[in-house]
Order: C-alpha cells, then structure tokens, then sequence
C-alpha cells in the first residue's frame, strides 16, 4: 500500500486561543486520541509517529548558515507527523479530513511518499 | 487469554473529567506563590505552557499513568527556570525573596511549593485573594471561577451571561487590584481571615445559585458551577481556620439543594415542579452529608441565614413524599429567615409555605401583605405561585392569567416549556407535535 506522511501544521494564535480554555485543550486532546486510535484500529496507521518541538535550527547555505527557525517567516508550524498507509491520495486525504486540528484553525500537509521501484 | 492483543495507538485514554481545568487552578495558584500575584499573568502563562507540552506529547504518546504528576512536573520546571532567568528583571513573592535569590534554596523552595498537601491552602488563598474589597462582587466570582476553578475566559463569560470581550477587560482590571497586595492573601493568621471569609462563602453561594437558579438555557455549564461551588466549600472545610460553623451551614445547604440536581436538571424548579420532584431520585449520600453538616453548624452563637436555608432545605430532604412535609416547620424558619434577611423573594417563599400548610386563600393573602411585592414583578416564579394558588382555588381564568405573564417572564426554554404545559391546561386543546 502507498504510504503517506501527515504534517501537522498549527497557527500559534489558534493554539494559544485553545490553550485559553483548559477544558477546551482537554476534549481537543480527547479527540486527538480517539483520531488515532480509529485510524489505527483500520489498519491505515503504519506509524503514529512523533511531536515536534517548536523551537529548533535551520542550517543552510553554502557558509552553512544557522538561524533560528523554522517558524521565523512562517504563522504556522509542523507541531508533528505519522505516517498513513492508503489507498491513493485522495483516500490519504479523505483520512486526513478527520483530524480534530482542522477545528483548531490548522491543517493537514498529506504527502505521498515516493516509492522505491517505479 | 495469554495472547496480548495488539494496540499500536493504544484505547484512548481515560482521563478524569474536566481534569485540566481542575489542574489549571491548582497549578496557577501555585506558581502565583511563588511569583507573587503581581505576576499572576506570567504565572497563568507558566501553566499555560505546561498543558501544551501536555497536548502535544499526549496526543502521541498517550495519557501517562499520572498525569496531574506530569503536569505539575512541568510547571514546576517551567516556573523554575523563569525564576532563575529573571532573577534580576523581576521581583517575584516579596515573602520568599531571599530563599529565591540563593541558588542553595530555590530549588527547594519551588519543591516545597509544589508539595501535595500544602497545594489546598494555597487554593485557598488564592480564593481569599479573590475577593479583595476593590473588586466588586460579580467580579470576585467570575475571578474564582477563572483562576481557582479554571475555566477559560469564554466559559466564564458564558457563566456570567457576559461577552468575552467585556469579561475579559473587568477581569483584567481585577487583576490589577490584585496585584497591589504582591502576595497571596495570608491565611495563617497574620491577615484578617475572619473579616474576608464572609466575601468568600458568599461568593460561593452565589456561584451554586448562578448554577442553581441560573437564567441561561446551557444546563451542562450550570451543573459544573455547582459542582465546583460543593468543591470551593469543601476547601473551607479542609482548613480549622475556615470551617466555622457558618461554613458548616453552607456547605449543608449546599449539599441538600445539590441532592436534588438530578431532579432538577429536567425540571425549570418552579413551585409545581418541586412539589412533583420524584424524590426517590434525590441522592441519599449528599443528604446525608446535608444533615452531617448541619449538626456541626449547630456547634456556634452565631444563626445566618445560611443555618436557616439550610434547615429548611434540610426538612424538605427528610420528607420522602412531599405530603409528609413538615410545613410547621417551614413556616417558622421562613419567620426566622424573614428577621436576619428579609427581602420579596424570601416573603413569597412563606407565603407559599403558609398556603402549603392552611391552604391557597392564606397564601394569596399573605402574598397581598409582601412590603415590596412591586420588586416581585419581574419574577417568573411569583406569578406562577399566584396562578397556582388561584387554580386550587377554582379560578382557571385568573389562574391561566397569572400564567401567561410568567411565560412572558420566563428565563429559559424549560421554564417555557413548564408553563406552555400549564396553560394549555386552561385553554382549549391545542395540537402538539
């Protein structure tokens, strides 16, 4: 089966809206779990994957360059990811609806990973 | 039996029921000790940031076999490394200034704060911080609500009837006020709790009548303020200093009126309603509780109204059918009520009473003889005690009357709904879906 990579991307003031509300931040969290444990109880969750830390590096250039990033230019961040097996992409998509950050002012990047053999 | 059954993500995990909120004021008031409450914004964005560590590893990693641990550990690394870095850019709580600047007893002391069994005191003082003089009165509650409860900005707005926005910038000016006392209200003694702890049982009397007699139709928030008033009046408990026998006669009256929420949740607690509450369905242990802590109310000099409400919830508890009520002893604590605290609403109470015990045409009397019945007339529930009386007199035109302006005075769709059943008694069938 294909495999997919989600990206979870947030806006920080979404987030910080959410966090206003513990009750809130709960039942969102609730829903993050209960997500993924359908996905996974379907078969389509190859590897539930890691968060992320939104402080880090950026390194690049030819001088190598490290800044401070990733999220300097950016209003949202890749908050984590998994990795979804599906049939096609649109399946991976129609997977990817269901992800409670949608309520949460983010979304889902779904991109297909480049198989080995052609 | 012996195979393990597979879980690559694992059940979704149990979690105690409003468990962040609950953490949340725990945590704020904590880390409010230490910074002192002048920083009590810095403190909310410690624990803040603390869920959201949370949010984010939970997600992934499920919910750890101790989660209020996890979340005190965070704020407690949180609220230390801010300590540390702004040592010299802040003054933090004026009383623990020199343990925080020595590297030696900061750690310690952010331990020490965040030790289990002191964490109900400080709870506590963060209540009695709440109703500083300066802060008028629905703000206090809404400031209890907020950071000793823990509910959000919108929620508490939503409690109050109030927009975000609004409730956003009288809080903001509360916490202003607050924040000239530097430290946390000083309940060992060294303050005057005992001047104070009048604001603070009032205030949580009101927070279990917002959620009790509330106006708003959202049932399930209503039933959360009453919970958390039960647990504010069992922190007063927990504390010799705060469990006068004054407290004990809340926390009674608060306990019987709680028993009869699973009643009331599908009921709009109207006289008629009341009086047809299957009683069976009250709960027995807060009633218990009610009577426990009636007995120990009864140990001081001192008679408030809360003894008083208190007793009569308390007789309403021990009737298991309304019929075995003992009216007698209403009436005479709704005497004793109408001396410490007269007001419309606790006259129209006796007169229902008086009806109650001789009979409709005493209570329409005793109505008639209400001092300020004029204050009466934007109350639902004088109306339909007026109705009912008339209809057991054998007036239904009076009666439906009485009931139609109610409707007009209604609060909520329950209460609507009670009194559309009530007229359409009166008038001719009309269809319903």
């Amino acid at each position: 089966m294909p495999e997919f990579v989600f990206l979870y991307r947030r806006t920080q003031e979404a987030y910080y809206e959410m966090f206003n509300s513990p009750e809130r931040a709960q039942q969102s969290m609730m829903k993050w779990r209960a997500w993924f444990k359908e996905l996974g109880d379907k078969g389509y969750l190859k590897n539930i994957g890691q968060p992320l830390e939104d402080a880090g590096k950026v390194v690049g250039g030819k001088r190598k360059t490290i800044t401070d990033g990733p999220y300097a230019e950016t209003k949202d961040v890749i908050g984590g990811f998994s990795i979804v097996e599906a049939k096609d992409l649109d399946q991976a998509a129609q997977l990817a609806s269901g992800c409670p950050i949608t309520e949460a002012g983010g979304s889902v990047e779904v991109r297909p990973v480049r198989p080995l053999n052609i | 039996m012996a195979e393990s059954r597979e879980h690559p993500v694992g059940e979704p995990d149990e979690l105690a029921e409003h468990l962040f909120r609950r953490e949340a004021g725990r945590l704020v008031a904590v880390v409010t000790r230490l910074f002192g409450i002048h920083n009590l914004a810095l403190a909310e964005d410690v624990v803040q940031d603390a869920f959201c560590r949370a949010l984010e590893t939970w997600k992934f990693h499920g919910v750890p076999q101790n989660p209020s641990a996890w979340l005190t550990t965070a704020a407690k690394h949180r609220a230390r490394d801010i300590l540390r870095r702004e040592a010299t850019a802040r003054k933090f709580a004026p009383d623990l200034r020199m343990l925080l600047e020595s590297e030696w007893t900061l750690g310690p002391t952010v331990d020490d704060a965040f030790y289990e069994d002191g964490i109900t005191d400080i709870q506590l003082r963060m209540m009695f911080s709440c109703v500083h003089p300066q802060v008028p009165e629905e703000t206090q509650l809404a400031m209890i609500l907020h950071l000793v409860c823990g509910f959000g900005m919108d929620e508490t707005a939503a409690a109050f009837l109030k927009n975000p926005a609004a409730m956003q910038k009288r809080l903001r000016r509360a916490k202003t006020a607050l924040a000239g006392s530097k430290q946390l209200f000083d309940i060992s003694g060294a303050e005057d709790v005992a001047g104070r702890l009048p604001a603070v049982t009032r205030a949580i009397y009101l927070l279990f009548n917002e959620g009790y007699h509330g106006a708003s139709a959202q049932s399930a928030v209503r039933a959360d303020l009453c919970t958390e008033a039960l647990r504010l009046v069992s922190l007063l408990l927990d504390n010799p200093l705060t469990a006068t026998p004054t407290t004990h006669a809340l926390a009674a009256l608060l306990n019987f009126l709680a028993a009869r929420l699973p009643e009331r949740m599908d009921a709009a607690g109207d006289l008629t309603l009341f009086m047809e509450q299957d009683r069976s369905r009250w709960n027995g242990a807060l009633i218990a509780k009610g009577h426990r802590q009636l007995a120990l109310a009864a140990s001081g000099t001192e008679v408030t109204a809360y003894h008083v409400e208190a007793a009569i919830a308390g007789v309403h508890a021990a009737a298991r059918r309304v019929e075995e009520t003992d009216w007698d002893a209403i009436v005479s604590l709704y005497n004793t009520l109408m001396r410490i605290q007269p007001s419309p609403v606790v006259a129209l109470n006796r007169a229902v009473a008086i009806a109650l015990r001789d009979g409709p045409a005493r209570g329409l009397e005793e109505i008639g003889r209400i001092a300020d019945r004029r204050r009466l007339l934007r109350y639902p529930f004088y109306f339909t005690a007026l109705g009912e009386f008339e209809h057991r007199l054998g007036h239904p035109r009076e009666a439906k009357k009485h009931f139609e302006t109610a409707l007009g005075l209604a609060r909520n769709p329950t209460e609507r709904r009670f009194l559309q059943g009530r007229i359409q008694h009166f008038g001719p069938v009309s269809q319903q879906p």
